[in-house]
């Protein structure tokens, strides 16, 4: 089987394709000139250049973290551009009308159609391509029950108090490498505030695109979910394929009020790179949220593309009684390499975490757990249940799980499982003895592994995921 | 015998698992409606035939021919021979998490239909026969739901075996001892299950060790196998006799000064 899978594990990476749209991109390198560059472009206030400036100045102290199990050749910055915007949005079309068809068509060969009346209802959607947020669609409809979604950068001049309150109140500027940079270079990503006791009636979503060259990709979400309030919160994540490595160094920080909730879900489907590791995406991305009394945060994440992911989206119990929950499925093939995980930080009494991480590993590739749950001495009554389970599709990948546990409370309770298991060659001749063929038997193999994550995503992408997975599995046995 | 054309038709049979030859020169013929019960001692190449047969990865033939219908099987692939009609009920049954029975019915279901041309099935008809089938092999209907042999006993396995069967319609059936283990009431499920199929066009391989069975469900021919070779076929009777005693007197030539007492 090993041999059939090495041998067919090629295949189409449908969000391969590149727009034809005239871009503004600056000149690839980064100093404060740059920084300064980005902050006019989008016509920033004062405070928030400063704020830049001093991250960048954090940033250029700081060294490149090295101890995930990920290999990579040195990312060179100055090669970077920190800038790409089509020239059609300089001039911040008011309606759909005013934006340039070319990127309307490329979000909807992707499947997220930006016409409200062809969207799915019930769904509004931020869609960021390279530096800048396009269109954000449903606005009016949740401005009627209070909610702000809107792209970042509007948000900054619009809602200066509360960007200036939240921004770096949950992965602070030097938190570490990635993020202080992206502090600096931060372009584009969505804003979200639910105000008291509201139910966010829409699903929210923010589609990220990568489509020019040599650029990276530095968004910043920040979603505050004010108290007694619900949000639910999707993203997803594509960008063409080429040769070359482009980084992706993302910033989201969720704040979760008294009795908020807050579930984040991500299906992230960025180019992969080719069966020998050429090209692909660098995904470094500092994802976390803060419970206050009563919260509730739930990470789902299905992460099924990037050439290397670094990634452990992550929650601080800090009101007692708050729950933080981490769900994740992390396919890697080909030479990916995934190093992925959470952080439960328990502070407050009687706070709730619950990990449940699938890693499928096929190909050569690399697929590591790294998870820390921490006890704080104050987190009395404290409860983690944590269950990893990695799955290997042939004989040449790699599984591995870092659980660190650090428990400083004696009434605290930690529970972890893990299991590592195969698809195994009886369950293929079950599969094919019943006449279904080797891809379908894998990828029902696979979805089956996977069933107690897509639970938990919301329906319309529980789907979507599972084709997904579908899709990159494609040609996996021969 | 009658001139009617073979279901199967296996000739001068050699198979091996890892190098080490298995099936030593197997001769079998099936015609369409036939019941062949395949008995010997553990270790003769029971399973490994059924294995060959669908064409389990690892287990290679080194010469000989079989043909279903008149087609060469080897040449075919797995899922070919599958839909093609040639089914197989496991031994020892596998699991798979999280794939809910009726997913994994309705997906081998499907690709089976495809095969021949056909439209997906519906999935309020499919649920109305899987239901059906589950109250013929006596197993409840939150069955469907669960994972594939997830968690079931040894006996429900064997039914959930027999639900397949039933499900895909196979023109060949080899139940691999399929009433191993079975206490008498699950041993009549599976013979009524498999009596319930018979049919002109259908034809069973049944390999077990047990004559109970073989009461219920009426074998054509009943063959001995062992060391990889049909030693002995005969009618129903011979079943009957190696209850009696066992298979030592077939194993081997008895040597001369046996004979001579
Ligand atoms: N995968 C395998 N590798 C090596 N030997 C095997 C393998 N499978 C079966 N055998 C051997 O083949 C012989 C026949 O096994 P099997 O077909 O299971 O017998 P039966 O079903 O008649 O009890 C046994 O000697 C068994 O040890
Ligand atoms: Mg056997």
């Amino acid at each position: 089987m090993t041999e059939q899978i090495d041998k067919a594990l090629a295949r189409e990476y449908e969000a391969g394709f590149v727009s034809d749209v005239e871009s503004e991109t600056f000149e690839p390198g980064l100093d404060e000139n740059v920084i300064r560059r980005i902050s006019e472009m989008k016509g920033e206030p004062e405070w928030m250049l400063e704020w830049r400036l001093s991250a960048f100045r954090e940033w250029l102290e700081m060294e490149e973290p090295e101890w995930a199990l990920v290999d990579y050749p040195k990312i060179d910055f100055q090669s970077i551009s920190y800038y790409s915007a089509p020239k059609s949005m300089k001039d911040k079309p008011k309606s759909l009308d005013e934006v340039d068809p070319e990127l309307l068509r490329t979000y909807e060969k992707l499947g997220i159609p930006l016409i409200e009346q062809q969207m799915l209802a019930g769904i509004a959607v931020d869609a960021v391509f390279d530096s800048v947020s396009v269109v954000t669609t449903f606005r009016e409809k949740l401005e009627e029950a209070g909610v702000i979604f809107c792209p970042i950068s509007e948000a900054v001049h619009k809602y200066p108090d509360l960007v200036k309150k939240y921004i770096g109140s949950v992965v602070p500027k030097k938190d570490n490498y990635y993020a202080a940079l992206n502090c600096a270079v931060f372009t584009d990503g969505s804003f979200v505030y639910i105000p008291k006791g509201i139910r966010c009636p829409m699903e929210l979503s923010t589609y990220f695109r990568i489509n020019e060259q040599n650029t990276g990709q530095f968004e910043r979400t920040l979603i505050i979910a004010d108290e007694g309030s619900h949000v639910s919160y999707l993203e997803g994540c594509t960008a063409p394929q080429r040769d070359e490595n482009q980084l992706h160094a993302a910033v989201v920080e969720l704040v979760a009020m008294d009795n908020a909730e807050i579930k984040y879900s991500t299906v992230q489907n960025w180019y992969p790179g080719d069966e020998n590791g050429k090209g692909g995406i660098y995904n470094f991305v500092t994802k976390r949220g803060i419970c206050h009394t009563n919260a509730k945060i739930s990470w789902t994440q299905v992460e099924t593309g990037s050439s290397v992911t670094w990634k452990y989206p992550s929650c601080i119990l800090k009101g007692d009684n708050s729950v933080g929950e981490f769900y994740s499925v992390a396919l890697t093939r080909g030479r990916q390499q995934a190093d992925t995980g959470t952080k439960m930080i328990h502070i407050g009494k009687n706070t709730k975490s619950t990990i449940i991480s699938k890693g499928i590993s096929a190909g050569r590739s690399n697929n590591s757990y790294r998870g820390l749950v921490r006890m704080n001495p104050g987190a009395e009554g404290a409860r983690n249940f944590t269950q990893c389970d990695s799955l290997l599709i042939g004989d040449q990948c790699g599984a591995h799980t870092f659980p660190y546990v650090e428990s400083r409370n004696p009434s605290a309770i930690i529970e972890h499982e893990a299991t590592t298991s195969k698809v195994s060659d009886e369950q293929m001749f079950l599969c094919r003895q019943r006449g279904l063929d080797p891809e379908k038997a894998v990828s029902m193999i696979v979805n089956g592994f996977c069933k107690e994550v897509f639970k938990e995503l919301p329906m319309e992408f529980a789907v979507e995921a599972g084709k997904l997975l579908e899709i990159s599995l494609e040609g996996s046995v021969g | 015998m009658s001139n009617t054309k073979s279901l199967l038709t296996i000739k001068d049979l050699h198979a091996s698992v890892e190098e080490k030859q298995i099936i030593k020169g197997l001769d079998l013929d099936i015609k369409p409606g036939e019941v062949h019960a395949i008995m010997g001692p553990n270790g003769a190449g029971k399973s490994t035939l059924g294995y060959v047969l669908s064409g389990r990865d690892g287990y290679s033939v080194d010469s000989g021919s079989v043909t279903l219908d008149g087609e060469d099987l080897l040449e075919m692939e797995t899922e070919d021979r599958a839909r093609a009609g040639l089914f197989l009920a496991f031994q020892y049954p596998v699991e798979i998490p999280g794939v809910s029975n009726l997913e994994f019915l309705k997906a081998s279901v499907d690709a089976q239909r495809q095969a021949r041309g056909e439209d997906a099935i519906t999935s309020a008809d499919f649920l109305k026969e899987a239901k059906a089938a589950c109250k013929q092999v006596n197993l409840p209907v939150a069955f469907l739901k669960r994972g594939v042999n997830e968690g079931f006993s040894g006996g429900e396995k064997k039914r959930n075996e027999l639900m397949q069967m039933l499900l895909l319609k196979p023109k060949l059936c080899i139940l691999d001892e399929t009433d191993s283990g079975l206490d008498i009431d699950a041993l009549q499920v599976v013979a009524e299950g498999v009596n319930s199929q018979r049919s002109a066009d259908r034809s069973f391989i049944v390999v077990t060790h047990y004559q109970r069975l073989l009461d219920y469900i009426k074998p054509d021919f009943v063959h001995v196998l062992s060391d990889g070779k049909i030693v002995k076929s005969g009618d129903a009777s011979l079943a009957l006799e190696l209850e009696a005693q066992g298979y030592a007197w077939l194993q081997k030539e008895p040597a001369e000064d046996e004979l001579e007492g």
